[in-house]
């Protein structure tokens, strides 16, 4: 019998050519749970591909939303981060699924994650994943953006680290934009003159992402772009 | 996390070292001798007697229940173990291994299997201490407690009743089975009494929150000398101790023998009656020397077939505390109604059923058997009346759509079988169209049944099954309600 990696219900896969002759996956999603998540499509803004359909003329500048346009206004930030692509929107469904994840702590969710990763995004480049502080890491069991990869059978190398700070989720985002210097580059000899890719489970608003692309590419870091589960 | 072991005693450590195990590897921890002259901490007394919590569920640090377990007053058990190379949950009692998983743990550093049956509550791995009480129990001192409480019991009511007080002093088990309308809630006070008096912990179990809500208020009214704790996920005061609990079924995963009385409401209510770790909660919370109630109107099949071979103490409530007969629902043979609502048209039977209630101002309440279906049947009924509204499970406003209906403001509410139990609404007729679904189960219907003439002023509301095809469910739903008045009549239970 197999079981919907996330909400555990029965699911019978579909006995045909493709199945006998195609590696076995080792996870599988019910028809439910694969229609409540929602893949980001249409026009995207370029940097952080939120999808600009929702979005007022007004908050929109030659294809780049209103956030990414202050972003690269202000001298310090911009370029730093060049590009992030994300799988799904945050909606209910996947917020409750991410909460499962990351706070109740069902690694095995991971695993669901890891059948839309595109593999061909990371090939020549150096994958990242945000790492979390020792307190956190303790707190959680693992962490969240090296369990996907690990489960989507993807090379990373941990050369951040991060100094113990109040959850992101609990600050505004201007004391997000404050936090400067909340990751340090531990060993670059991996990254200097290399296009990295940042891995995360959510775009909130880029801060975290864009502190650790600072990072990256003041220790020698060629470009620096990011992918995320949600945005 | 892991224990470094000395001379068997268990110390906590964060570190990595040659000599330090995971709880599960640890082979079975015992509780330290007790220091009576221990100054232990009552708070944490009364939050953790009789219950197994992980560490992130308890308010007090690490150190302090280390203190408490090096006093002998707490105890480090086991949470997820390997038996003969099966897992085990020792909080849910999962040991289905397809919902084990394992993961690379950053707390224990190694690999750790947890389980995903119970990861809502969170999760519990091999490595995952449960912290339970060892220490002397608190005091409940309710020998004293009167039931504040003048009315008075139906025959059958007070028949249950006292049936329940004899179980209670047997300590075994017995099934309430009332028939919808009957006042299970009262048939419960007499007993809960003499529990009390007895210096008893009692707890009511239901798997919905909804009627821990209800239930609660009403028990608090007639025992006002104590607190009665409501205890759902997310309720406030949890980790107050309370003589008598108001609980959902999925709670009592936290509690491990603790009651000497369990009273479970609605036990053939979704999602219990599917699910075994349920059934498991249940039964682990109760001490081994405790009395169990089951309260259902609608037992399945086979705790009747127990009932009938006389295999579990049974009491039978047929008649309404009202004294009048249970409503009989009708069958009508409405066809296709599924591709004529395809049309935006309804079976003609319906609508001159339901235009006539609309006419005469006699509030419907329509059951149906998919959401989808919802907007287009209330849209063909807005021509005829604006008063009507649809719920269902998830609907973010259920609560206030069905107070309309009980306000007397709603002409006709369509709904899932959400309102199938636990609703009383005044003065209704009842409908359910498409009653062949398989989702109408007999117990379904009788509860749909049971939704009308509650009330013993308007104790005869009409039943109606629109059917494109009779089920057995169907039938077998009819002949029990029948069974129960036709009892109900022959004890003398009618006026």
């Amino acid at each position: 019998m197999m079981y919907c990696i996330i909400c555990l219900s029965e699911v019978n896969p579909v006995f045909n050519w493709t199945y006998f002759l195609s590696k076995e996956p080792p996870f599988y999603l019910c028809d439910g749970c694969k229609e409540k998540l929602a893949p980001i499509i249409g026009e995207c803004c370029t940097i952080c591909s939120r999808p600009l359909a929702d979005l007022e003329a007004v908050f929109i500048h030659d294809g780049v939303c209103f956030d990414c346009f202050r972003w690269e206004q202000d001298p310090k930030w911009k370029g730093v981060l060049k590009q992030n692509y994300s799988l799904f929107l945050y909606n209910d469904f996947l917020k409750e699924v991410i909460a499962r994840f990351k706070y109740r702590g069902d690694y095995m969710v991971a695993g669901a994650f890891s059948l839309y990763i595109p593999k061909k995004l990371f090939q020549n480049k150096i994958v990242v994943p945000i790492p979390l502080s020792s307190i956190r890491l303790y707190e959680r069991g693992f962490n969240q953006a090296e369990a996907i990869l690990h489960c989507a059978g993807i090379p990373s190398i941990h050369c951040l680290t991060r100094v113990h700070s109040e959850k992101q989720s609990k600050k505004s985002r201007a004391a997000r934009l404050e936090t400067s210097s909340v990751f340090a580059v531990e060993n670059n000899k991996q990254i200097i003159s290399q296009d990295v890719v940042l891995f995360d489970d959510i775009y909130t608003t880029g801060a975290t992402l864009r502190n650790a692309a600072m990072a990256l590419k003041e220790a020698g870091a060629k470009s620096v772009s990011s992918f995320t589960i949600a945005r | 996390m892991r224990f470094l072991i000395q001379n068997n005693l268990l110390t906590p450590t964060t570190k990595t070292i040659e000599q330090t195990k995971k709880i599960a590897d640890i082979q079975n921890p015992k509780p330290q001798p007790i220091n009576p002259a221990f100054p232990y901490n009552k708070n944490l007394q009364s939050l953790l007697q009789g219950k197994y919590l992980l560490l992130d569920e308890i308010p007090f640090p690490t150190e302090d229940i280390q203190e408490h377990y090096i006093h002998g007053y707490c105890l480090y058990n086991k949470g997820v173990e390997k038996r003969q190379s099966a897992y085990l949950c020792n909080r849910c009692g999962n040991t289905n291994q397809q919902y084990f998983a394992s993961f690379r743990c950053a707390r224990c550093q190694e690999v750790c299997f947890y389980c995903r049956s119970c990861i809502m509550m969170g999760r519990i791995s091999e490595c995952t201490p449960l912290i339970s009480w060892t220490g002397p129990n608190m005091e409940q001192n309710t020998n004293n407690i009167q039931l504040h409480w003048d009315g008075a019991l139906s025959s059958g009511q007070q028949a249950a009743s006292e049936k329940m007080e004899q179980i209670i002093d047997q300590q075994s088990e017995l099934l309430v089975w009332a028939v919808c309308g009957a006042g299970k809630t009262e048939v419960l006070f007499k007993g809960i009494e003499k529990a009390l008096k007895q210096n008893k912990r009692v707890c009511i179990a239901t798997p919905r929150t909804d009627v821990v809500l209800e239930l609660a208020p009403r028990l608090q009214s007639v025992f006002p000398e104590i607190q009665v704790l409501p205890v759902y996920g997310g309720s406030e005061d949890r980790h107050l101790y309370s003589p008598l609990i108001i609980s959902t079924t999925h709670q009592l995963f936290r509690f491990k023998q603790t009651f000497d009385l369990i009273i479970l409401d609605e036990m053939d209510a979704f999602p219990y009656s599917y699910d075994t770790s349920l059934q498991y909660a249940v039964q682990t919370a109760r001490k081994p020397n405790s009395a169990m109630i089951y309260l259902t109107a609608t037992p399945n099949r086979s705790w009747r077939k127990k009932c009938q071979q006389n295999q579990i103490n049974y009491v039978t409530i047929p008649a309404r505390y009202h004294k009048h007969p249970l409503p009989v629902p009708r069958f009508t043979w409405c066809g296709n109604w599924e591709k004529q609502l395809e049309k935006n048209k309804l079976p003609q039977a319906v609508v001159d059923w339901i235009k006539e209630r609309l006419d005469s101002r006699k509030q419907v309440l329509l059951f149906i058997p998919k959401i989808a279906y919802m907007e287009k049947v209330a849209s063909i009924f807005e021509q005829w009346t604006t008063h009507l509204e649809t719920v269902h499970a998830e609907d973010p406003s259920r609560k206030e759509k069905v107070q309309k209906m009980r306000k007397n403001q709603l002409d006709l509410l369509i709904t899932t079988t959400i309102l199938e139990r636990g609703v009383t609404f005044a003065n209704i007729d009842v409908a359910v169209l498409g009653a062949e679904n398989q989702i109408f189960t007999d117990s379904a219907l009788i509860q749909i049944a049971g939704r009308a003439g509650r009330k013993k002023e308007h104790p005869a509301g009409e039943v109606a099954f629109f059917h494109y095809g009779k089920t057995t469910a169907m039938v077998s739903a009819k002949k029990q309600i029948e069974n129960s008045n036709k009892e109900a009549k022959e004890k003398g239970m009618l006026i």
